[in-house]
């Protein structure tokens, strides 16, 4: 299994993915830096977390207009599996491959914790997670928001993955993780990286992998 | 030479917990006169055009494209000359 991991900037996360990815699914690791572009097919691209351009302007603002992004667009439009976590959420919304936007916690708090996540039945990523899991999150600019009539049509879609069992940052419709339409691009603000590991004490992370890998 | 002065903040539609607190502070010191606060930034930019038309244009489309998430914010734009 091939996966590319972009790294930008201000990018912390991006070793910390690739290294759970190496040691637990066995991947083939190509870390890709935002000035170069590729044009290959990997199994799985994921956007790491951290504070791509100093989170300047905006959360994942200038992470979109890189070559690697231009890349990214062009892979998730051929249907290539894409993973956001928490800064790569807010670039994916950023760059249009999600709806929506992450707004300042509700609270005005930078928010580190484990929290339980509630996969969705209805959604085609979640339905293959059983129960609910552990996972933390690290952020203080993670409360989703999207319009009325885009929260109808994610609803409707099955296109809401995760939820939170007791949401702590404001998010609308208890939302920590989406999906694209066809499915093949998921962004989330809980970090699944950070609980694959037996040392972190936490597992459950990597069922999320798993059903993101999934054929 | 211009500048187009910008002002970004969070649509009326979206909760801004910054303004919110603000306006708590403000009513607790009795200030009940303040009905509504918004927390936004302000950018400032020059532009190097030819005409009005042309910083105007490209104010606008920088943003657009760079500056405001039309997601969440909304914007004034103010191009003078200088």
């Amino acid at each position: 299994m091939k996966v590319r991991v972009v790294t930008f900037p201000g990018s912390n996360c991006d070793k910390d993915v690739g290294s759970v990815l190496e040691s637990e699914f066995g991947a083939q690791v190509d870390y890709t830096w935002y000035k170069e572009s590729f044009s290959d097919k990997p199994d799985l691209v994921v956007l790491p977390g951290g504070f791509s351009f100093g989170d300047y302007l905006r959360c994942g603002a200038m992470a979109k207009f890189s070559n690697a992004m231009e890349s990214v667009v062009k892979y998730a439009n051929q249907g290539g599996k894409v993973l956001g976590v928490c800064n790569g959420f807010q670039i994916l919304t950023e760059a249009g491959l999600l709806p929506g936007a992450l707004l300042h916690n509700r609270t005005l708090k930078y928010i580190c914790k484990d929290v339980d996540l509630v996969p969705v039945s209805e959604n085609r990523i979640a339905k293959e997670i059983k129960g609910t899991l552990s996972i933390p999150i690290a952020h203080g600019e993670g409360a989703y928001f999207a319009d009325a009539d885009t929260l109808e049509r994610l609803e409707k879609n099955g296109q809401v993955v995760f939820r939170y069992k007791e949401n702590p940052n404001g998010s609308l419709h208890d939302i920590a993780g989406i999906c694209n339409e066809a499915g093949n691009v998921l962004g989330m603000m809980p970090h699944p990286e950070r609980a694959v590991n037996p040392y972190t004490g936490k597992m459950d992370g990597k069922q999320i992998l798993e059903a993101l890998l999934k054929k | 030479m211009f500048v187009a002065k910008i002002n970004v903040t969070l649509k009326e539609s979206v909760l801004d917990p910054q303004g919110q607190t603000v306006l708590r502070t403000l009513h607790d010191q009795g200030k009940s006169s303040i009905s509504d606060l918004r927390v936004g930034k302000y950018i400032e930019m020059k532009i190097d055009a030819k005409s009005f038309a042309e910083a105007e244009t490209l104010a606008k489309e920088i943003c657009e494209s760079v500056l405001v998430n039309q997601v969440i914010e909304t914007y004034r734009l103010v191009v003078e000359k200088v």
